[in-house]
């Protein structure tokens, strides 16, 4: 029953960590952005939840109203103020912009928030478990993240191939140059890409905080997490890249359970394995 | 053939003559630090010429190659454990044990290359980057080697370097100046071969490149062991220097990476003199902001937004193209014997 706990529990943890993979494959098949802040801007959803938390009492899921709109506005601001300028045929200035961007926030955080370790309070849902079976519980927190990461990537589907806007991203992500002759305004495109990726960043972010400790070096590691979950599911495939972070979570947590210490190890050793035996992921859709 | 005794090509200018000797005076000024510096300066020359080295070989990775590399931090914590491993364990002379470093750093380079090569671009940046994590995290493990607290050189090993304090210092100094110029050299050395004009066909397009005849793969692969081979030497000196090791600081990505990228996106990515000129403001910049703590890392990050947006081509990019100064120069130009410019009638 011991394993059965593990691999459920590392499905589980593969829900959050499909939620920080959402956002980066939503702006690279829109735009062939890799966002090397995406990790930090998680941590920084995270303290703002802390931030606004503490000053107002209320609890982290109701502060998600607050913090899920002004990541969207901050991904928006984002992209039209800074990353719409880098895009091009070279992947230098993206990649390094967005790279030093990642420094900066992480140092910008241990100035504001410093080193200490941080934790969202999250109230009786903490411990709330259900018991499924004899010996057998899973935790009622742990399931809502799970189910959230399932009801995020619908919605992106829908999104994505039942809506005008989803349409836009399309084209916008085939050919650049075809859809601002279709009249589409690429940089307002891909400044809604960046908003609705940092919006889901946003619930990453205060999922991340209530469930374990942060502070503000832990953002590369999320970013880390997040891009072998992207390559392991595929390039371009949501539910893949839902399909990436259960694997990533329970070889972890299995990992760490046959070798105490390793789960961090274990996770990136799966990864490895897979790159080298499925290089374009298990669903891939997109080329490059 | 009259036709073609006409022109001659040629890569030198005369910025280029004098840049030369610009440099070399600096090498010598550096040289000669144990005449006019004390112990201070010497280590702050050492730890100048290692952080040159370092920007060197990303810069022949990112802005020759096309391989930005984000987990270089592997082959500075491989070079310096591979130090630790073959002067303790195996009883090699400390001095013999860079060397053998930076050929651990080449072996382990090659296995690690065929993992992430099969990524593209910025993919490719975070491969190099969990490679560095597991390296780091499989090293923690290791508790022989002192697991995540780390290890320190016994004094057998620091002493077989040479008898004295001075004289140990004096050592790790010529082989760091040693290093520095070694690897501008190298760069240098590289990019007039063959190589030089195949790494920048593939950085122009890896498609045109590889239909000219450029093997692609095998001209990355030679570049990213030779780059990683000479940063585990850098790796071995900086911790033949600190005497200490542990997992954390050896596979750091600020101090082997960020600070790295940094250097070479400020002076000037895709250029030799790039590392040079963006070594010398880091150590300017760190002797005046230092003490800021975390500022001065925003400070670092915002620069170098700021001038890959506004400047990409660095500092010494817009000197370059203000005074037309080539001082290694790898551009083929074209002479007309009589002295006349070319591209005239």
């Amino acid at each position: 029953m011991d394993w059965v706990n593990a691999v459920i529990q590392g499905v589980l943890v593969g829900g959050l960590y499909a939620l920080f993979a959402t956002g980066l494959s939503l702006i690279f098949g829109v735009m062939r952005l890799v966002n090397i802040a995406h990790g930090d801007l998680i941590v920084l959803s995270s303290f703002l939840c802390l931030a606004i938390v503490s000053g107002l009492g209320l609890h982290p899921l109701i502060v998600l109203a607050i913090v899920v709109p002004l990541m969207f506005a901050l991904g928006y601001a984002l992209q039209r103020g800074l990353l719409n300028f880098t895009l091009g045929p070279d992947i230098l200035p993206p990649l390094l912009v967005t790279f030093g961007l990642s420094i900066v926030i992480q140092n910008a955080l241990l100035e504001v928030f410093s080193a200490d370790s941080q934790k969202l309070p999250a109230g009786e849902l903490q411990t709330a478990s259900l018991q499924i079976v004899e010996g057998l519980a899973v935790g009622v927190f742990p399931m809502i993240v799970f189910a959230c990461a399932i009801a995020v990537i619908a919605g992106l589907q829908f999104l994505f191939y039942r809506t005008t806007l989803g349409s836009a991203f399309r084209a916008t992500s085939d050919d650049a140059d075809t859809a601002r002759l279709m009249g589409i305004d690429n940089r307002h495109i891909f400044a809604l890409a960046m908003a609705i990726s940092l919006a889901v960043v946003a619930l990453a972010g205060v999922f991340l905080g209530m469930r374990t400790s942060f502070d503000p070096s832990i953002g590369p590691g999320r970013l880390i997490y997040a891009f072998e979950a992207v390559i392991i599911g595929g390039l371009g495939s949501l539910w893949g890249t839902l399909a990436g972070g259960i694997i990533l979570g329970v070889s972890q947590i299995v990992g760490g359970k046959l070798f105490p210490g390793a789960d961090q190890l274990a996770g990136h050793v799966v990864f490895l394995i897979l790159l080298v035996v499925r290089p374009r992921g298990l669903f891939p859709r997109a080329v490059d | 053939m009259a036709e073609t005794a006409q022109y001659r090509v040629a890569t030198a200018t005369r910025t280029s003559r004098i840049g030369l000797l610009v440099l070399l005076a600096g090498v010598v000024f550096l040289a000669m630090t144990p005449f006019w510096g004390g112990r201070a300066e010497m280590r702050l020359v050492v730890e100048f010429c290692y952080f040159l080295a370092l920007a060197q070989m990303w810069n022949l990775l990112a802005g020759y190659a096309g391989l930005v590399s984000v987990g270089q931090q592997a082959f500075v914590g491989l070079g310096g454990y591979a130090l630790f491993v073959f002067s303790i364990w195996l009883g090699v002379h400390p001095l013999l044990a860079l060397p053998l470093a930076g050929v651990t750093a080449a072996l382990f380079a090659i296995p690690t290359a065929l993992v992430v090569f099969r990524l593209r671009g910025a993919y490719f940046a975070i491969g190099t980057w969990v490679t560095a994590e597991v390296y780091r995290l499989s090293f923690a493990q290791v508790s022989e080697l002192g697991g995540g607290s780390g290890m320190s050189l016994p004094i057998g090993v620091i002493k077989a370097v040479a008898g004295s304090r001075s004289e140990r210092e004096l050592v790790v100094f010529a082989i760091g100046v040693a290093l520095a110029v070694a690897s501008t050299g190298i760069v240098y050395w590289l990019l007039r071969s063959r190589y030089g004009l195949g790494l920048t066909a593939i950085r122009d397009s890896e498609a045109a490149s590889e239909s000219l005849g450029v093997n692609n793969f095998r001209t990355k692969l030679f570049v990213y062991v030779l780059a990683a081979s000479i940063t585990g030497f850098i790796g071995a000196l900086i911790y033949l220097q600190k005497f200490r090791i542990a997992p954390d600081a050896a596979f750091s990505l600020i101090d082997w990476t960020a600070y790295v990228i940094f250097i070479v996106v400020i002076g000037g990515i895709g250029r030799i003199e790039g590392p040079i000129v963006g070594t010398i403001v880091f150590f300017i910049l760190r002797e005046f902001l230092a003490d800021l703590g975390s500022w001065y890392l925003m400070i670092l990050g915002l620069v170098a937004v700021i001038i890959m947006l506004r400047a990409p081509q660095g500092i010494w990019g817009l000197l370059a193209a203000r005074f037309d100064l080539h001082f290694f120069p790898v551009q083929r130009r074209l002479y007309l014997r009589d002295g006349r410019p070319p591209g005239g009638p």
